[in-house]
């Protein structure tokens, strides 16, 4: 086993060995970000393709719970922030702190999404010989749809039927809205679930004093990853939640 | 600075960059329920892009980075860039799948 901090052969100083050990950390983001970029593709394919049909999608999605997440996310991203930062100044009791709020904020946005996910399940919006655009327009009470809320919904899936020609086209095409909404909030759910992984090793190692000035590299490197995790939902947002909102 | 690798931000700066990144969310959530027609998605995408610079440039040190890290992170944006610039400019100017049947492509057949 090999001390913290130590200097490793191959390097001059641990200024270039951290250095190169967060450039390391860019180069796999890099790769992530192209790994993402297939989705936001697809997504935007198909979104010029169908903009009436994934309208109607994103219309579906429960805003107060994506505002609700967006905010929680972001706020995770300060407390892994002020992380990094206790342990460059050696605040060797705050590290643990903020890591272990990172994580708590990460989980409830984890459980946020089952919630959500729950709610696409019961109005029958999960991909697959079950999906039914139309449910909750036909079944109000299952979906406690009432007043203006309903008249909307009634209004919008009669549009969105107008517009793609027939239902069937309808739910085809809003069913492509709910696999992409799936696979890329489930995907960023993943890396989401990865990063408390890497967290949870953070506590434990911070608990005991590693980190500080002269050692932070896995602080720092497992933050970059955090950080571009919530870059991904920075956009997810947007794409998924707000596309049609104006015509709600 | 950015050669010693040493570079500290405050956490005042943090907590700054935090105020705007929540002012960002709400301003697009606020942005979306007007109608701006196809300008909806553009203002939408220009501030998740400015949110994003922030996060980058502020929580992941991007600012204070050495040039060689920067070049990293420029290389990865531009053939993002590249991947969806290129092909939405193919998507976004086809025309639609041409009727064959309505109007048959002329075939030639050589030597017939």
């Amino acid at each position: 086993m090999h001390r913290t901090g130590e200097l490793f052969g191959q390097f001059k100083t641990l200024d270039q060995q951290k250095e190169t050990a967060t450039l390391g950390m860019w180069i796999f983001l890099v790769t992530e970000i192209l790994f993402f970029g297939g989705l936001f593709l697809t997504y935007s394919i198909n979104r010029h393709e169908f903009p009436t049909a994934f309208g109607v999608g994103g219309n579906m999605l429960s805003l107060p719970l994506g505002f609700a997440n967006t905010i929680v996310l972001i706020a995770s991203s300060f407390t892994m922030a002020m992380s990094v930062w206790s342990a460059q100044t050696s605040n060797k009791k705050l590290v643990p702190l903020f890591l272990i709020l990172t994580l708590a904020l990460g989980t409830v946005f984890l459980g946020v999404k089952v919630v959500e996910y729950k709610q696409k399940f019961d109005h029958h919006l999960i991909p697959g010989h079950s999906f039914d655009i139309t449910y909750c327009s036909r079944n109000p009470e299952a979906c406690q749809l009432e007043g203006k809320d309903l008249a909307d919904e009634v209004k919008e899936i009669k549009e969105g039927i107008e517009a793609e020609g027939s239902v069937v086209a309808l739910n085809a095409h809003a069913q492509l809205y709910f696999s992409l909404y799936f696979g890329m909030t489930g995907l960023h759910a993943l890396h989401m679930i990865v990063g408390a992984g890497l967290l949870l090793y953070l506590i434990l190692e911070a608990r005991k004093g590693r980190f500080d000035a002269n050692y932070n590299t896995p602080v720092e490197n497992i933050g970059l990853y955090w950080h571009f995790v919530d870059i991904v939902w920075i956009f997810l947002f947007p794409l998924l939640y707000l596309i049609n909102r104006h015509l709600a | 600075m950015s050669e010693n690798g040493h570079h500290v931000v405050s956490p005042k700066i943090y907590a700054l960059i935090l105020a705007f990144l929540l002012i960002g969310t709400w301003v697009t959530v606020e942005a979306a329920k007007i109608n701006l027609g196809r300008w909806n998605i553009v203002l939408a995408l220009a501030i998740a892009t400015t949110k994003m610079s922030l996060v980058i440039l502020f929580f992941m040190h991007g600012k204070y980075s050495p040039k060689r890290t920067q070049l990293v992170i420029a290389a990865g944006f531009f053939w993002l860039a590249i991947m969806l610039g290129l092909t939405m400019t193919d998507y976004t100017t086809r025309n639609p799948e041409p009727s064959r049947s309505a109007n048959p492509p002329a075939i030639t057949i050589h030597g017939a």
